[in-house]
């Protein structure tokens, strides 16, 4: 028997990688091997077109409101002065002015009629022309007590805008991540991967990795809709809407590493693809309630509240009641404060049960078992 | 020196190991063989990390493994993992990598490591492409790439054919002359009797033998000889001391209770007619192991 020690056997062997290079290793092959799957591609294509479309949809709609083309004859004139809305063009005759209804170039022409009590008729064509008549209507002058209330509708589409974004997001980079703990599972590379590098690393790589994709949807997403607002000249919308969408990205951050962290750690409970929705099913259902309370409830203040301080729905609540205007200036602060503290506190939970559920195949691991220290 | 000293295990209430005490000496290669269930498996993930004992210790150098240590281990695990979907080449760099080795040295190493195991023109084709030969392949190498001090590999000559059997052993042969202790299990008993040096047999979760082929090959002879002669070998039958154990025509294999009666039984053999045969047999790896554990 020789006398050699294992010692004698290195040749150039380097020193094992610190923790923090072994997550960033892992993180940078869970973003490569991502970006090189064709069916993260094109739905991160498609998401992004149908944010687009959607904007330039809405810019469309907004500019159909268009000006009703009328002509006017005489003193009929004064019937439209300071009425909004209308497309004015001055006739000499009545003549002219049904000439012009008729070949279509006015909707409809407004003359003098001293028979009438108002001293004016309208000229159709074919139809009456409604429209004209409710802008014409004298109704007295409405004073709004609160004209800073957003359009109901409006509110809709950003609250359900927010609600969705996140639902996609969270939902594709959390079962992506689900899947992937799994698969080493399933093939028992984690068994290599462990011999090599720290469960911890393990995790936190797969985390950071997901999440910087996310993150980078996400941003991408943020931009696209604030540069298709300015092109298409929808400014308005544009300035309440600007701040609740960077205060949506750093939730979006934050928040989605707490979910990322729970699908890795519920996923390395089972061993088969088959079995991941037994463990992962109420992570889903942490990520579907917020969409479907923020499309029920956008005009209920106090769900809209407390929604947007609990961390599981913060990030989709919070920005919501920013484009509202009913949040104070400190309140997203203290809601991202309790967010940070409860990721912390998932993370430190998660890595537990990924610790603990890592090795053991086959039936799905007790969680009185993945959660013992 | 890889020391496994009175380790135990129990799932549950169910014991799988009982006492496990065996060393993995360095520069040698060590079969670690048993039946299905025997505690094989088990023992080598305990010595890898990736299970905990109830008691019992893992030392190599005469210090107690730690996670940094067992960095510096080659494992083949039993089931095969390997990202089905990743690149050959790419997949061991990554290895490499996570052990701390630059992406330059890494690529060199996995080059090099495919290129002699015979997949040097698959290393850009994914796993999940290539035969399950291919992928044990990639498996061992996977194993390799980091230039372990220490090789732990779970039946790592299943599903290989002869001719990718003696590439494998040659460069676990090579790692084993540069001094690593080398631990393999296999359950093909020709291969482990062919190239192992030590021999650790393991049945019911308790070693029921342990050391070098030789010593246990000796401890377990006897004398038994193959006898192949010209006329009828019926006569054996009737030889003091003689016990036949197969017997066909001219063929007979027989146990003698002494040298001198096996060398009786020759030289009647031949004032009897021509012997073509008469040669000692010694027990085969698979002998001593039924034996071993009975």
């Amino acid at each position: 028997m020789t006398t050699t020690t294992p010692d004698s056997v290195s040749r150039t062997r380097p020193s094992a990688p610190s923790t923090v290079q072994a997550t960033w290793l892992v993180a940078e092959r869970e973003i490569t091997m991502r970006l090189r799957s064709k069916a993260f591609l094109i739905s991160t294509g498609i998401l992004l077109l149908l944010v687009l479309a959607s904007i330039v949809i809405g810019g469309f709609s907004a500019q159909n409101v268009s000006d009703t083309k009328v002509a006017v004859v005489g003193t009929a004139s004064q019937a439209v002065s300071g009425a909004e809305g209308l497309d004015v063009t001055e006739a000499s005759s009545v003549e002219k002015a049904e000439a012009l209804v008729k070949d279509g170039t006015v909707e409809a022409a407004i003359v003098p009629d001293s028979t009438t009590p108002l001293g004016i008729a309208v000229i159709g064509d074919t139809e009456v022309p409604s429209g004209l008549l409710g802008q014409l209507s004298m109704s007295p002058p409405v004073h709004l007590l609160d004209d800073t209330a957003a359009n109901p509708l409006i509110v809709y589409f950003v609250a359900l805008g927010f609600g969705l974004v996140f639902f996609m997001s969270a939902m594709t980079f959390g079962s992506t991540i689900a899947q992937n703990v799994v698969e080493e599972k399933q093939t028992r590379v984690v068994e290599i991967l462990m011999s090599a590098v720290p469960v911890q690393a393990l995790m936190a790589g797969k985390v950071l990795g997901n999440s910087i994709l996310a993150f980078g949807q996400i941003a991408v997403i943020a931009a696209l809709s604030i540069i298709g607002l300015t092109i298409t000249g929808q400014t308005d919308l544009l300035t309440g809407l600007g701040a609740p969408i960077v205060w949506f990205v750093v939730f979006f951050a934050i928040g989605f590493v707490l979910l990322a962290a729970l699908f890795a750690a519920t996923a390395s409970m089972v061993s088969r693809q088959e079995d991941i929705g037994s463990t992962t099913t109420p992570v889903t259902m942490l990520v579907m309630i917020p969409y479907f309370l923020v499309i029920f409830f956008n005009d209920n203040p106090t769900v809209l509240a407390i929604m947007s301080y609990v961390p599981f729905s913060a990030p989709v609540g919070m920005p919501v009641r920013l484009f509202l205007g009913s949040a104070e200036w400190w309140e997203p602060l203290l809601s991202l404060a309790i967010l940070v503290v409860s990721t912390i506190a998932v993370i430190a939970l998660g890595s537990r049960i990924y610790q603990n559920s890592l090795l053991k195949m086959g039936a799905r691991v007790k969680w009185g078992e993945a959660l013992k220290s | 020196m890889l020391e496994i000293r009175n380790v135990t295990k129990t799932y549950g209430t169910r014991q799988v190991l009982t006492d496990v005490s065996f060393d993995v000496a360095p520069g040698r290669m060590t079969g670690f063989v048993g039946g299905n269930g025997a505690g094989k498996t088990t023992t080598m993930r305990i010595i890898l990390g990736v299970l905990s004992t109830n008691a019992g210790t893992v030392s190599l150098g005469g210090s107690r493994l730690t996670p940094d240590d067992r960095r510096r281990f080659g494992y083949m695990p039993e089931e095969r993992g390997l990202y089905p979907k990743m690149k050959v080449e790419e997949q061991l760099v990554y290895l490499a990598r996570l052990h701390g080795f630059t992406t330059e040295a890494a690529r060199r190493n996995a080059r090099e490591l495919l290129e002699r195991l015979g997949l040097g023109e698959r290393s850009n084709d994914a796993v999940e492409s290539l035969s399950l030969g291919n992928q044990q392949r990639a498996q061992i190498a996977a194993a390799l790439v980091h230039d372990p001090e220490v090789l732990i590999l779970d039946e790592p000559f299943s599903g290989l054919d002869p001719l990718a059997v003696d590439v494998v052993v040659g460069v676990l042969k090579d790692r084993a002359t540069a001094g690593a202790p080398v631990l393999f299990s296999s359950h093909q008993l020709d291969i482990v009797e062919r190239l192992c040096d030590d021999l650790v047999i393991i049945a019911d979760g308790r070693i029921r033998a342990s050391g070098s082929r030789e010593g246990l090959r000796a401890q377990h002879s006897r004398l038994r000889y193959e006898l192949v002669s010209s006329g009828d070998a019926g006569w054996l039958r009737a030889e003091d001391g003689v016990t036949v154990v197969d017997f066909d025509g001219g063929y007979a294999l027989f146990d003698a209770d002494t040298e001198a009666t096996a060398q009786h039984v020759l030289r009647s053999a031949l004032s009897r007619g021509d012997v073509a045969t008469f040669a000692p047999q010694h027990p085969s790896l698979a002998e001593i192991f039924k034996e071993v554990i009975k």
